[in-house]
């Protein structure tokens, strides 16, 4: 396998089109977590003309609700959740500026569509491997919501934090190009 | 008579999960090695062994293997010659489950379905009793992700559909379900029943060691015939494509109506978690 590249958040256009389905990335900088009620907050405010609580622009959002930090640790175990469920809120993020999404699973035309049209690029964390991912997170901080619990805004400091590149902002698709490669039925 | 006190089956509750959401099971790891071997994928083999990596700083660090720590599935099995006192079972299991997750720093994963307010404690549990003579007490703790658990799906097949209907169904589950439940996955398949029963058969299916066949030859057959189907989708590791899409297809049957063939597909994420213990 080709070697890792190391980005920085916030993310330019330009970091985002350089990349390509199946390229390996490490993440260092700030990346925010929303799940599906933070999505449906997030969203509403956009609709409302209210400010968001953090400035969407280059930024990235990972979908996940981590487990409970025991003492001395930023946090518990924070792998991705499925990406699906997010679909509905991500076009409109993606609009407003939101350069990347760390998630599991497909997305559908919508998102995709969107990426393609403001480059942006979603990003494949491993499912279900959270307490390894939790070992790349140096800080968690909650930025907002804290009555949601797990679902809360979180501002993460990561260093090196592995993905892959699921979805690139030229239509590039890991999932269905995986599949196809392996795929023994006719 | 035998007496067991709440505080005893609460404790025991709280122990199991602990340990079901932070060691991982010896023949789920086994499986994976075995993926391992299997697979041609070079991203699917990184995943593997990052699973097993990931697997190890579960145990070692005390830390839930997956942040999604789920929702609390309790089997008890339990003679009808015990008496529970100091207070009712299903209360000694949902505070066994409230200290289990709060001590063990898991995730509270239950919410209202629709204000989606969180109950905060990771209850209520889901029990499931089953009383037969003696003096045992053994329960059996499965928390269940919702990943996994949003790709399954009950349905009553016709009588004429047979073997090859309920299989269809089973493979089509697999492929549409794609990359959302993690996998490798192990597919839990209830048929017969009533239409709550497949569900759960679908579910007990999944506390069978991974790959160990079911001791019935001809349904045996079906397992690993199946899991050929499932694995020559190409979905597999986290559905970035490969061989290994599921680690195991274990099924369990019993009778049904005339009329019906319930069919329950359970699907179980690679992080195949349940720790039992008797009393």
């Amino acid at each position: 396998m080709q070697d890792a590249v190391r980005l920085t958040t916030p993310l330019g256009r330009e970091d985002v089109e350089k990349l390509r389905i199946g390229d390996r990335v490490l993440l260092n900088g700030i990346v925010y977590t929303a799940r599906d009620a933070a999505h449906k907050r997030l969203v509403d405010l956009l609709h409302t003309g209210e400010p968001l609580p953090f400035d969407l622009e280059g930024q990235v959002i990972y979908y996940v609700g981590p487990s409970p930090a025991k003492p001395g640790r930023p946090v518990g175990a924070a792998g991705p959740t499925t990406s699906y469920r997010m679909d509905a809120y991500a076009p409109e993020l993606i609009q407003r500026g939101l350069r990347g999404m760390i998630g599991k699973g497909a997305r559908n035309d919508a998102v995709k569509a969107a990426m393609q049209e403001h480059g942006a690029v979603y990003f494949a964390a491993i499912g279900g491997a959270g307490a390894l991912m939790a070992q790349s997170i140096l800080s968690a901080e909650v930025i907002a919501y804290p009555e949601l619990g797990p679902e809360a805004i979180r501002r993460l400091e990561v260093k090196d934090f592995p993905v892959i590149v699921a979805n690139d902002c030229h239509g590039g698709d890991l999932y269905e190009e995986g599949v196809r490669r392996y795929a023994r039925t006719a | 008579m035998r007496e067991i006190h709440v505080d005893t089956i609460a404790s025991a509750v709280r122990d199991l999960c602990i340990r079901a959401n932070t060691e991982l099971g010896e023949d789920v790891l086994d499986a994976f090695r075995k993926a391992l071997e299997r697979e041609e994928s070079p991203a699917g083999k990184d995943i593997l062994q990052r699973l097993i990596q990931n697997a190890e700083i579960a145990r070692t660090e005390g830390i839930p293997m997956c942040q999604d720590t789920g929702f609390a599935v309790v089997f008890v099995d339990m003679g009808q010659d015990v008496h529970i006192v100091g207070g009712g079972l299903r209360e000694a299991v949902e505070e066994g489950v409230r200290q289990g997750y709060r001590d063990g720093y898991l995730r509270k994963s239950i919410c209202h379905p629709f204000t989606r307010q969180n109950t905060g404690d990771n209850t209520p549990a889901i029990v499931h009793l089953d009383v037969r003579p003696g003096e045992h007490f053994r329960i059996t703790l499965a928390p269940k992700g919702g990943g996994s658990e949003n790709m399954s799906r009950v349905t009553m097949l016709t009588p004429a559909a047979g073997i090859q209907g309920v299989k269809d169904f089973v493979v089509q589950r697999v492929k549409e379900s794609g990359p959302n439940p993690c996998p490798p996955t192990i597919v839990g398949v209830g048929i017969g029943g009533t239409f709550e029963t497949a569900a759960l058969l679908a579910k007990k299916a999944l506390l069978r060691p991974v790959g160990s066949p079911h001791p019935d030859p001809e349904l045996a057959a079906l397992e690993a015939d199946w899991l050929d189907a499932v694995n020559d989708l190409g979905i597999g590791p986290q559905g970035l494509g490969g061989r290994v899409t599921s680690l195991a297809v274990h099924i369990e049957m019993m009778p049904c109506h005339i009329a019906s063939l319930p069919v329950a597909v359970n699907i179980q994420c690679h992080a195949a978690r349940h720790k039992e213990t008797e009393l």
